[in-house]
């Protein structure tokens, strides 16, 4: 259980700037370097029993180190290799290596085809074991496994729930500014698989993920008007919100995936709708001479919150999910937007223009311990991950194309999506099932 | 390049692409011109490849090309702003005017957002844009059966550059003719 007690002691440490006076935890043994915590040293050698086995260690490892809590240790320093999960490890060697936890595993590919995984997680210094588990899946899905494991490790040594099992739907943009191509892709969350879901024939923007299903919606905008859709990513079954008089974009769905909130815009005026998807039934949930745009449903589904510039400029508000009750929750310097809310719903991502900068932020639902994670000429468009502590967003250089990034809820771990093209407005999905 | 030289490069490019129009719109000209049967030609020196000599070029009244020159599909608005702005009002007067004069033509009004905004919000900036100028179109006895509006945000920079200059040329409304020109 060290193992475990460090990590949630570090990121314990690392959520404390947020709370309020909390009692120090003094009996940690956490290196923690003028902020800096150091990540965990891990060493995930090939798994055996297939030619798989290599790649499976691989994704493991890719995952847990984009993370920013773990450090993988260079395979050429294994002190062992063709591990029997069997047998216990020679921790000794591994304690040599400094590493302090080890994933070892191996595969059988049973009668039917199907891969059967075995895999055990190590405390090397005390010896124990923290997790053994089986997964068993078609040959296909070996990525898949290999992201359960991340997923189980992570949730062991950490506390939180892990969130590499899942994907991210964003806009891929390629052309020139002034006429963008801009297409619906879908890809892992590790950047593995992308593969187009609309052909670049009309704009799309602000695809968002239902949080049950595999579900998302989206707008589109050509010269004859903008829509909102619904894609179906299993049955590539599409269908539109309907027709509106003016503008209708900046679609969310509520957390139980049965309504979705939107902005409607009628004589220049942008006001905030929700539409029950079993009924059709719309309802507008503000009416209010300013913008009224980027709703967000908090976890429970009792509140909205949205972008307004009614009080001058835009802020963030609060309101009851029938509409109703706002209060606005953002009061520092700046203009604040795209607000999202986390699916744990302990915090508000945002993005924030101030002094000609952008910035992703997050702040609890009352609009205090606000904390700036990013800056740059333009970072917008944050989205949560399903553990509700890594955000993803975009980051657009002067007169450059935009790149998909993430950052942790502390700020310090801040680095380029693993997908190598020009990126925009991620959704990132729930875990799978 | 400045904002004007931009504004006069981009309307030389529609002059020329209307000349090229022009020319291949109009009707030969039986052109008395020295062939190799003509026979001697009046005295004087030759020009090679036929007589040169001014031809002058104009856009076809009521057409999208009349619209774009003579009156200008373009007004400017300031930064985070939506109202018409002082500098904007003849242009749409004479937008307005024109528009009276070929009752058939109807438009489709764009309002546009520079970059430093977000996506969703500078959707809903662009259909204020776009609603100021219908609403100033209207009051100046253009039909609003005949307009409709459309917001792009910041999706279709008309200045792909980041900068003041840039940003400004960007902040517009755009009227664009989509039906029953000449």
């Amino acid at each position: 259980m060290i193992l475990r007690t460090m990590l949630a002691a570090l990121l314990a440490v690392a959520l404390a700037a947020f709370a309020a006076p909390q009692a120090a935890r003094a009996d940690i043994d956490i290196k923690v370097d003028q902020g800096i915590v150091e990540p965990l040293p891990i060493a995930v050698p090939a798994f055996t029993g297939s030619s798989r086995g290599a790649e499976m260690a691989q994704v493991i490892t890719g995952n847990l180190e984009r993370s920013g809590l773990f450090s993988p240790i260079a395979t050429a320093a294994f002190p062992e290799r063709n591990l029997d999960i069997g047998i216990q490890p020679d921790f000794a060697g591994w304690k040599g290596i400094n590493a302090q936890a080890l994933v070892n595993g191996a595969i059988t590919v049973e009668a039917d085809g199907k891969l059967r995984v075995d895999f055990r997680l190590w405390d090397v210094f005390s010896g124990e074991q923290l997790l053994g588990l089986q997964f068993t899946s078609t040959p296909e899905n070996w990525r898949r496994v290999a992201h359960k494991i991340s997923d189980a490790v992570y949730e062991r040594l950490t506390g939180e729930k892990g969130y590499f099992d899942s994907r991210v739907v964003f806009v891929a943009e390629s052309g020139p500014r002034g006429n963008r191509v801009k297409r619906l892709m879908i890809m892992d969350q590790d950047g593995a698989n992308p593969s187009s879901l609309t052909d670049g024939s009309y704009v799309v923007m602000t695809p968002r993920f239902s949080a049950n299903s595999q579900e998302i919606t989206y707008m589109a905008l050509r010269p004859s008007g903008s829509s909102i859709y619904l894609f179906n990513i299993e049955t590539a079954r599409q269908e539109t919100l309907g027709r509106f008089p003016g503008m209708v974009f900046a679609p969310r769905f509520s957390p139980d995936g049965n309504r979705v909130a939107f902005s409607v815009e009628r004589g220049g005026n942008s006001d905030v709708w929700v539409m029950n998807l079993a009924t059709r039934a719309q309802t507008k949930l503000t009416s209010d001479p300013g913008i009224d745009t980027s709703p967000s449903f908090a976890p429970d589904g009792g509140r909205i919150v949205f972008n307004s510039d009614r009080g001058g400029s835009p802020q963030l508000y609060v309101m009851d999910s029938s509409g109703g009750g706002a209060r606005r929750i953002s009061f520092g310097a700046g203009r604040y937007m795209t607000p999202v809310w986390s699916p744990n719903g302990d915090f508000i991502a945002f993005t924030k223009q101030l002094g000609g900068q952008f910035h992703i932020g997050v702040m609890r639902p009352d609009g205090s311990d606000e904390r700036i994670l990013t800056g740059s000429y333009l970072d917008e468009g944050p989205t949560w991950a399903p553990n509700g502590r890594v955000l993803m967003f975009f980051r657009e250089t002067p007169g450059g194309a935009p790149r998909l990034w993430t950052v942790d809820i502390t700020g310090r771990i801040l680095r380029p999506a693993p997908y190598q093209g020009s990126g925009s407005d991620p959704a990132w999905s729930p875990l799978l099932n | 390049m400045s904002f004007d030289a931009k504004r006069a490069f981009r309307l030389a490019l529609i002059v020329a692409a209307t000349a090229s129009m022009a020319a291949c719109a109009s009707k030969p000209k039986p052109t008395p011109g020295p062939g190799p049967s003509a026979g001697p030609g009046p005295a004087g020196p030759r020009t090679p490849g036929g007589p040169m000599g001014p031809i002058d070029t104009r856009p076809i009244p009521g057409s999208v090309q009349d619209f774009v020159i003579n009156v200008g599909d373009f007004v400017y608005f300031d930064l985070d702003r939506y109202e018409i702005r002082s500098d904007a009002m003849p242009v749409l007067d004479a937008q307005a005017a024109w528009l009276r004069q070929y009752p058939a033509v109807k438009v489709r009004v764009e309002g546009n957002c520079d970059e430093r905004g977000t996506r969703e919000y500078n959707l809903a900036l662009g259909a204020r844009r776009a609603n100021a100028v219908r609403d100033y179109l209207a009051s100046r006895g253009v039909a609003s059966s005949r307009i409709v509006t459309l917001s792009w945000g910041k999706e279709r920079p008309i200045d792909p550059g980041s900068n003041e200059d840039a940003w400004a040329r960007n902040r517009n409304g755009h009227t664009v003719i989509v039906e029953g020109a000449r």
